[in-house]
C-alpha cells in the first residue's frame, strides 16, 4: 500500500488527539513529544485499526515510538 | 484478588532514569517525591493503614482508633465463621504449618484434593485447580492456554493479574475499550483466520463495581471461535442463583471455558482457582509454571477454604442482607449528593467519585478520622484517571451500622466541601 496515502490519512486522525499542538514529523514520539498516556493511545489505535479495517496488538505497538514508525507499521499492515 | 491503589493494573512505561545513573532506584524517584509531597501535606499515609486488632468481618482497630471496615471485599464475612475457624484449627493440629512443597511433589495434601472438590460442586463444574493466590491463577492460566500465534482479546480496564498473565505469555494482545460489545467484536473480526483466540472478561469490575455484559460479548467470541476465560473474583458468593458469578446470573455460564476467582474475597481466606468442563484441563497441573513452581497453600488455609466454599452454596439470607446493604448505602450517598461510579447498584463494590487527589485524599483521611475504612484509589491506577473512594459492603455489616457510615459520609463530605 501506498505510504503517502497512509500518512496523509494518520495526520487527519491524529489532529484530534494532539491537544498540546505538538508539531509532528517523522521523529516525533509518542510517549516523549506527546506525553499521551495509555487511555490516549489506546483510543488513538482503535482510531487507526478502524480507519484501515487492520489490528495493531500491543506487542507491535510495543515497537512503534515515533510517528514514522507508526505510519511504516501501518502500511506493511495494510499490505498484509 | 488485591487491589493495589497505587500502582496502575495496565503496564506503563517507566520513566526515562538519565544516562548518568548508575542507581537502578533513579526510575522510582518521580514516585518518591510524590508520595513525600502527600505525606510532607500531613496527610496519613493511605497506603500505610495497619490494623492493629480485628474485631469482627466488618471492625478493626485501625493507627489506635476502633474502625468500620468498609473496604475488604470480605464480601459473606466468613473470617471469623466459627466452623471455617475450627476447620482451620484442626488442620493446623492435623497436618502442620505448610507443605513446604509444589502441588505436583510434596505438596498435595488430602485438603487439597478437598477443596477442589468443593469448587466443583459449587460451580458444578466438572475440574477445579487451586493456585496459591488469585493473582496466580490468571497469570497462569492466561500464560500457558494463549501461546505463541494466539490473540488474547481483553477489556483495558482488566486486573494487573490479566495484564500480567498476558505479559509472561508469548500471545498477541489486543485489548478493547471497557465493556464496548463493538469495539470487542471489531478487534475478533480482523484477527488473522487460524489464529487461536482467547477472550478475557471480568464479571465485576472492582474499579467502578461495574458487571459486564456477559450474555452479548460471550455470544460475541463464540461467534467468533474463541475460548472465554471470565474472572468472578468480585461476585463469588453472592451473584448469581447459586452465587457463581455474573455469568451464571447472565445464564451464561455454561459458555464460559474458564472461570477464575479468589479465596480471598468472599471465601475470606487467601488462593486462587481456575474451574472448568475442557475434557484436557488436569493437563494444566503439568504445564502451568505459576502452579508447578509454587509451594501449595498451608492446609489450615486449604481446610478453611473447603469450609466456607460448602457454608457459601448455602448463604441465601447473607446474599439477600448483603444486596439490601449494597442498595441502602448506594441510595444514600445519592441521596447525599456525592458522585458514584454506576447509577444504580451493580456488585457489592460502591464508588465515590472524588473531584479531584487533593480532596479525595482529604475526604479519605475525614473518613478514617471519623473512624471509616474504605480504599482510596487514584491515578493511574483508576479509569479516566478519576479519585475514587472504593467502597466494598459485606454481609455482615448491620443496618444500623449502614447508616452510621451514611452519617460518616456526610460530615466528611461537608468538612471537605464536595457536597
Amino acid at each position: 500500500m501506498d505510504r503517502d496515502d497512509t500518512k496523509a490519512r494518520i495526520d487527519t486522525l491524529i489532529e484530534p488527539f494532539n491537544k498540546k499542538g505538538v508539531g509532528i514529523g517523522e521523529d516525533t514520539t509518542f510517549a516523549g513529544d506527546l506525553e499521551w498516556d495509555s487511555l490516549t493511545v489506546m483510543d488513538f489505535v482503535a482510531a487507526i485499526e478502524d480507519e484501515f479495517d487492520i489490528i495493531i496488538s500491543m506487542n507491535q505497538q510495543a515497537e512503534i515510538e515515533t510517528y514514522g514508525q507508526l505510519i511504516d507499521a501501518v502500511t506493511k499492515l495494510r499490505g498484509a | 484478588m488485591s487491589e493495589s491503589a497505587a500502582t496502575p493494573d495496565r503496564p506503563q512505561p517507566m520513566a526515562d532514569a538519565g544516562h548518568n545513573s548508575q542507581d537502578l532506584f533513579s526510575k522510582f524517584d518521580p514516585l518518591i517525591k510524590q508520595r513525600k509531597d502527600l505525606l510532607d501535606s500531613g496527610l496519613e499515609d493511605p497506603f500505610g493503614l495497619v490494623m492493629e486488632r480485628v474485631l469482627s468481618p466488618v471492625t478493626a482497630v485501625c493507627n489506635g482508633r476502633e474502625t468500620i471496615l468498609l473496604g475488604t471485599y470480605n464480601y459473606m464475612g466468613m473470617t471469623f465463621d466459627p466452623e471455617v475457624i475450627e476447620a482451620g484449627k484442626n488442620a493446623l493440629d492435623d497436618f502442620g504449618s505448610g507443605t513446604t512443597g509444589s502441588r505436583v511433589l510434596n505438596g498435595t495434601y488430602v485438603g487439597h484434593k478437598e477443596v477442589e472438590k468443593a469448587l466443583c460442586e459449587f460451580y458444578a463444574m466438572d475440574h477445579a485447580m487451586v493456585f496459591s493466590t488469585g493473582y496466580q491463577a490468571n497469570l497462569g492460566i492466561i500464560s500457558t492456554i494463549a501461546g505463541k500465534g494466539d490473540y488474547i482479546v481483553l477489556d483495558i480496564d482488566s486486573h494487573a493479574s490479566i495484564w500480567d498473565g498476558c505479559a509472561l505469555g508469548n500471545a498477541e494482545v489486543v485489548p478493547f475499550k471497557h465493556n464496548d460489545l463493538d469495539a470487542m467484536e471489531k478487534r475478533l473480526r480482523r484477527i488473522p483466520e487460524g489464529a487461536g483466540k482467547l477472550v478475557v472478561l471480568e464479571g465485576v469490575y472492582s474499579m467502578l463495581g461495574d458487571i459486564a455484559p456477559l450474555k452479548e460479548m460471550i455470544a460475541v467470541a463464540k461467534k467468533y471461535d474463541a475460548m472465554v476465560l471470565v474472572d468472578e473474583a468480585h461476585s463469588m458468593g453472592f451473584i448469581g442463583p447459586n452465587g457463581r458469578g455474573v455469568a451464571e446470573e447472565q445464564g451464561v455460564l455454561d459458555d464460559v471455558d474458564f472461570v477464575i476467582g479468589t479465596f480471598s474475597k468472599s471465601v475470606g481466606t487467601v488462593g486462587g482457582f481456575c474451574v472448568s468442563n475442557h475434557p484436557k484441563f488436569e493437563i494444566m497441573r503439568l504445564v502451568c509454571r505459576p502452579y508447578v513452581f509454587t509451594a501449595s497453600l498451608p492446609p489450615s488455609v486449604v481446610a478453611t477454604a473447603a469450609t466456607s466454599i460448602r457454608k457459601l452454596m448455602d448463604a441465601g439470607d447473607k446474599r439477600t442482607h448483603l444486596w439490601e446493604n449494597s442498595k441502602r448505602l448506594h441510595a444514600g450517598l445519592k441521596g447525599l449528593g456525592f458522585q458514584l461510579g454506576t447509577d444504580e447498584p451493580q456488585s457489592a463494590i460502591i464508588a465515590v467519585i472524588m473531584p479531584d487527589l487533593e480532596r479525595g485524599a482529604a475526604m479519605w483521611e475525614a473518613l478514617l478520622k471519623e473512624g471509616l475504612y474504605v480504599n482510596l484509589a487514584r491515578p493511574p491506577a483508576t479509569p479516566a484517571n478519576m479519585t475514587l473512594l472504593r467502597c466494598s459492603l459485606c454481609a455482615e455489616h448491620s443496618e444500623e451500622q449502614v447508616g452510621q457510615i451514611l452519617t460518616m459520609f456526610e460530615a466528611a463530605g461537608k468538612a471537605v466541601e464536595i457536597i
